[in-house]
């Protein structure tokens, strides 16, 4: 893979560990601008350490920058600053506080008045949470939780937003509207980097993806080649796409 | 019954000591994960730095904020050395330097030239918030993400190193400040001094100032963004470094606070601070370190037990004082069970 | 298993401590020192268990001393008892007070406990110092020296062989407590209690245990306190004794026996050099050692918050070869009830609710002996919280969970791993810090008897040979003998999960419960585990697995059955699953 010069986030030879354990091993990826990147895996194959790394949440050892700027050693608070932004697996919303509070702790770092720009924008991309802006967090269902998310992090004006398994124990009609929306971000000229378990819809809107496998990539190119690939296909598409392709 | 209300009044007005250092472990613990053990050193600083100022003196403790300033300096440079940059040195600079060393000059000139009690309690304000802000710099936020164990211990270093710089700086001798108000009511059968009226009022708005900032502003909202969720609130950008420095500062200042509206009426030792914040504490503790206005009610209810232990029993009050809090603790541990992370 | 080479360091250090007192031009002053270490060592050896093995703060051992001191103290002068009489009420008196704290205290959770520890520490101070039978504050004096025969121990010299005995001996009873089937239910507390209860450690009598022993040895030196100074009052059994002493754990490591000595050693000489010297420095101004002390806390943690002992014991290599158990020896297998009814267990609309949400709705389905189920579906489905309705982990809000046709009803986790079912983790629930084995050894701890005073003195070696030697039969079984000694850990996540079927094993279950057991296995591996569980099932075993990993689950499992959002949506063999309709829309979700 040949990365360009718009590489917006690139990162080369990162290994991460647990104490003894490495749990990733020497992967390297890029991510342009306006493009969605997803890496796909297993359980445990280490994409969710590899993004809290890269956020910095977990040390690593190798080189990322971002935007041009070495962000290797930076604290998280700087990446944010320097226009990362993480959903994480957990979301890590403020469960007693309202969503209006979360949506505006999420433009904690940026100006007055873009916040409320950001809060208007936010709030037609999710019109539910608008509906909803008096309520306390922790009262929200799941799918409502995940479009929070999404929206605090969207409130700070990301260059690249980084999502952890946002399908993740949502039903298949929530995950659909997501993963819709993930889709608009891109038109407005956000980056994203995607983590999904759900190989199947993530390959539907990616457009290229690194395979995952006990800590490091066995694949990567363009989304619709890498679902191609007979052994994606077998493992983690599931036996329901090989029937299906069968039938 | 006139016993009964003499001791329910004692007791109030203890409380409302209580629940004001009650809030401020509540605060702290909530940003910080840190037991604040120190905090009767804030209410002990505040009283006899007041005390001292009136007295016309330059209290040892504004030197010990300078002090203080100078290691966090050097801690923010070690820290930062990385990527220092002018904004951020000068921003150091002049928070640990300058900041200190002002309010040593100002305490320095004024001392014994003037006589406004309002001066001197701003002044002690200041400097016990000063140390209050260092203390977090140097001693909790280069542990910050070690256990809550950890940082209880290192707490209770502070709290040693305090007591002692205590004892070097207002000697070994109670003190008494000169009281805000020499005004007395009586409503029969009580009798209310201004002092005792200053307390209710001072808490009565701190706790409402508290409310309003937490509810109300973005720092406050951010302090309690990292109280709900650590992680969170760094996704967002927010410095838990930066709401660590803040609860102090405010814990620091209000246990200040606290220290000057008792010292006209108590003689203040170096380390009687320990056994009010300790008081506080079990408030805090019936408010399980959480709720504000459930510490606020348990800090009147510590208060009014003591007041009538140390009457009727009075030898045993700090055994009772103390022993409350086992029941309460088993209650709470009963009613949330440590969880352990066991997800789908 | 501690061999005879491993006792000699201990032996060594025994010979040097005696040898001391004997060397010419001993100043006495460092005999009173080197007393004064070892009564707080003893202290500090209790929390050491306490705190740095069990996970339980407590800053309130000074109080356990004085319950020690004071004991003695009244007895010696009011009734005049002798003082080796008065040892074992001492001892009995701590360890009483130790039950009716510890009853309410190791109950309490996560920073409750500590902060519980402080309040009673507070409390029995005051209590103490205010109690007329005690001499209030001024205390009693007049205690009696210890003595044998004619030798009374009055000089610090004297009554420096019993101090350092006590310590010899009660680090030998705790390092042998530990290296053994108590030591390791010890051991597993501070990782949390589910992993211990699944293999039938009653969590709360451990803590209770470690409780009660770090009390003795607190009221151990406070008896020898009281004798060593003649006298006993409030001070040194405060709030302030009691902090020293945990810090004086910390700092010498709070995970290791040695390490509360060593602490003990570093605290105590410390103090000394500070209030000797530092009033020379700054002319006697206040109480600077405490200022010193304090900040030395402080930087301490910030430093090294693991304690000196670990650092040292990195930096001297030397590794003593660990003895192999004999894995002839064999352990009984656990009485079971025969296999007549061909139903093991019978989930029936099992159900479990958090708050509002419906994690298990409703779900049926049944495991027959001899064979092995799959539970599949999407993250998030309710698979591993139907473990743990089965495991006891979590109560059910309904339907019923019935083992070889007998309700379980709402069964202890310790209960449900007696009736023959034992699981593994899906996110792994190992002692990292101890080997392989013990952590294996963890799972045959319902298959040995042995207690603590047995294991204290050593008696349980034949017991503890038998389970040693059934964990290292299970280990060679999944085949990670290659790494018995090493540190669970160090090893790779997969093979962790490997330790832990292991681990389950050695309960000599009827039904393993693995969750998500191919997760971080490379595919040669897959294929072992898979042929270990088929001859499992052939030996008479049945599996019940969660998995992800089809291709693994498909050529595996007998029968399948499939969860979505808590509810069961399919059952069947791999091949009617494969052709299930519903199956394939959960699986694709509807955007596909």
């Amino acid at each position: 893979m040949n990365p360009g010069p718009s590489a917006l986030l690139q990162v080369t030879g990162a290994h991460i560990a647990y104490g003894k354990v490495e749990a990733v091993r020497g992967v390297s990826l890029d991510v342009a601008e306006n493009e969605i990147v997803t890496i796909i895996g297993a359980n445990g194959a280490g994409k969710t350490t590899l993004l809290n790394a890269v956020m910095g949440i977990l040390p690593l050892k190798g080189r990322v920058t971002f935007a041009g700027q070495d962000i290797a050693r930076l604290e998280i608070e700087d990446r944010v600053a320097a226009g990362l932004c993480l959903v994480p697996e957990h979301r890590e919303l403020f469960g007693a506080m309202s969503i209006e509070d979360n949506l505006q702790l999420g433009a904690f770092r940026i100006a007055k008045a873009e916040a409320a720009r950001s809060l208007e924008r936010v709030y037609a991309l999710f019109p539910r949470l608008k509906e909803r802006r008096r309520q306390l967090a922790a009262t929200l269902s799941g799918g409502e939780q995940q479009m929070l998310a999404m929206g605090r992090a969207l409130m700070g004006a990301p260059k690249l937003l980084m999502l952890d398994e946002p399908s993740l124990g949502l039903a298949p009609i929530i995950v659909a509207d997501i993963f819709r929306t993930i889709g608009e971000l891109r038109a407005s000229g956000v980056s994203v980097l995607l983590v999904e378990q759900n190989a199947q819809a993530a390959l539907q809107f990616a457009n290229r993806a690194y395979v995952m496998e006990l800590g490091e990539f066995i694949l990567d190119g363009p989304a619709k080649a890498v679902a191609a690939d007979a052994r994606i296909a077998a493992s983690y598409l599931g036996f329901a796409q090989n029937e299906a392709s069968g039938i | 019954m006139t016993i009964m209300l003499f001791l329910l009044q004692d007791g109030i007005t203890n409380g409302a000591i209580y629940a004001l250092l009650g809030l401020a472990l509540v605060l702290v613990f909530a940003v910080t994960r840190v037991i604040l053990i120190p905090q009767g050193e804030f209410v002990t600083y505040g009283a006899l730095t007041y005390a001292t100022l009136s007295s016309g003196q330059v209290p040892g403790t504004a030197r010990l904020a300078v002090a203080m300033g100078i290691v966090a300096f050097g801690l923010d440079l070690f820290a930062g050395r990385r990527s220092l940059h002018a904004a951020l040195l000068g921003r150091a600079f002049a928070i640990n330097i300058l900041l200190p060393a002002a309010i040593l000059a100002l305490t320095t000139s004024l001392a014994g030239r003037q006589h406004l009690i309002a001066v001197n309690i701003a002044l002690s304000l200041s400097i016990v918030g000063t140390i209050g802000l260092f203390l977090y710099r140097i001693a909790f936020q280069p542990i910050a993400h070690t256990s809550v164990l950890v940082l209880l211990i290192a707490s209770v270093g502070c709290h040693l190193a305090l007591q002692g710089f205590g004892l070097v700086f207002f000697g070994a001798e109670g003190q008494r400040g000169p009281a805000l108000s020499d005004a007395v009511f009586t409503v029969d059968p009580l009798r209310f001094t201004g002092q005792s009226i200053a307390i209710y009022a001072v808490t009565v708005a701190l706790i409402a100032g508290l409310w309003l900032f937490f509810g109300f502003t973005l720092t406050g909202k951010a302090l309690r963004a990292t109280a709900v969720n650590r992680l969170g609130a760094r996704l967002v950008g927010i410095r838990t470094a930066l709401s660590g420095q803040i609860a102090f500062l405010l814990a620091s200042v209000i246990g200040a606070v606290s220290g000057i509206l008792i010292v006209p009426i108590t003689t203040l030792y170096y380390d009687t601070g320990f056994l009010i914040g300790l008081k506080g504490f079990v408030a805090a503790i019936i408010g399980g370190l959480v709720s504000y206005p459930l510490t606020a009610i348990a800090a009147l209810l510590v208060g009014s037990v003591e007041a009538f232990s140390s009457f009727y029993a009075s030898n045993f009050k700090e055994v009772i004082v103390f022993t409350l809090i086992i029941p309460v603790l088993l209650l709470r541990s009963l009613a949330a069970p440590a969880v352990e992370e066991e997800k789908d | 298993m501690i061999a005879m080479a491993q006792r000699l360091p201990i032996i060594g250090f025994a010979l040097v401590m005696a040898a001391i007192p004997f060397i010419p031009g001993m100043p006495p002053f460092w005999i009173v020192l080197l007393d004064n270490i070892g009564l707080s060592a003893l202290v500090a050896m209790g929390l050491v268990l306490l705190t740095g093995v069990g996970g339980l703060t407590s800053f309130g051992q000074a109080a356990f001393c004085g319950f020690g001191a004071y004991t003695t103290a009244v007895l010696t002068t009011t009734y005049g008892l002798s003082p080796w009489l008065t040892l074992p009420l001492s001892l009995l008196v701590s360890g009483i007070a130790a039950v009716a704290l510890g009853l309410v205290t190791v109950r309490l959770s996560g920073h409750y406990l500590p902060l519980g520890t402080i309040a009673w520490g507070l409390g029995l101070f005051y209590l103490f110092s205010k109690l007329e039978f005690l001499g209030r504050n001024d205390g009693i004096s007049g205690i009696p020296p210890l003595a044998i025969g004619g030798l009374r121990m009055i000089d610090p010299g004297s009554i420096y062989f019993a101090i350092w005995i006590a310590v010899v001996l009660c680090a030998l009873l705790t390092m042998n407590l530990l290296d053994s089937r108590t030591g390791r239910a010890i051991r597993a507390l501070r990782r949390g209690h589910v992993a211990a209860e699944a293999f039938g450690i009653q969590t709360p009598r451990a803590k209770l245990l470690v409780f009660i022993y770090a009390a003795v040895l607190a009221g151990l030196s406070g008896w020898l306190y009281a004798h060593f100074q003649r006298a006993a009052n409030p001070t040194p059994f405060g709030a302030q004794a009691g902090i020293e002493y945990l810090f004086i754990a910390v700092v010498g490591g709070a995970g290791y026996v040695w390490g509360g000595v060593l602490g003990a050693a570093i605290v105590v000489i410390l103090k000394e050099i500070l209030q000797s010297y530092l009033p020379l420095v700054f002319h006697g101004e206040g109480q600077l050692e405490t200022i010193v002390f304090g900040i030395l806390l402080v930087a301490l943690l910030q430093l090294a918050p693991t304690g000196v002992w670990p650092w040292l014991t990195a930096h001297i290599p030397f590794r003593l070869n660990r003895k192999r158990p004999d894995t002839s020896l064999a352990l009984p297998p656990r009485a079971r009830a025969a296999l007549t009814p061909d139903v093991l267990l019978q989930v029936d609309h099992a159900r479990k609710q958090f708050g509002g949400v419906i994690a298990v709705n409703d779900v049926s389905f049944d495991v027959q002996a001899r064979e092995i189920v799959a539970l599949i579906g999407p993250n998030g489905a309710g698979k591993s919280t139907t473990f743990n309705l089965i495991t006891g982990v979590l109560t059910s809000s309904g339907g019923t969970i019935s083992v070889l046709g007998r309700k379980i009803g709402n069964a202890t986790p310790q209960q449900v791993v007696k009736l023959g079912i034992s699981r593994t983790f899906q996110h792994v629930k190992l002692v990292p810090d101890m080997t392989v084995l013990e952590n294996v050894a963890i799972g045959a701890h319902l298959r040995g008897q042995a207690g603590a005073l047995a294991s204290m003195f050593r008696l349980d070696r034949a017991d503890e040979a038998k389970l040693l030697a059934e964990a290292a039969r299970q280990i060679e079984r999944v085949g990670l003998t290659a790494h018995i000694d090493a540190l669970a850990g160090s090893l790779a996540l997969g093979q962790q999960r490997i330790v832990e079927i292991a681990r389950a094993l050695c309960v000599d279950p009827m039904l393993l419960l693995l969750d998500e057991p191919a997760a971080g296995l490379r595919h040669l591996e897959k294929q072992q585990l898979a042929n270990l569980l088929r001859q499992l099932r052939d030996g008479g075993m049945s599996v019940l697995l969660v998995e992800h990993d089809m291709g693994f689950v498909m050529d595996l499992a007998d029968r399948i059955v499939v969860l979505d959002f808590g509810t069961k949506i399919a059952e069947g063999t791999p091949e009617a699953i494969k052709a299930n309709p519903d199956v394939i829309r959960a699986y694709l979700g509807a955007v596909a």
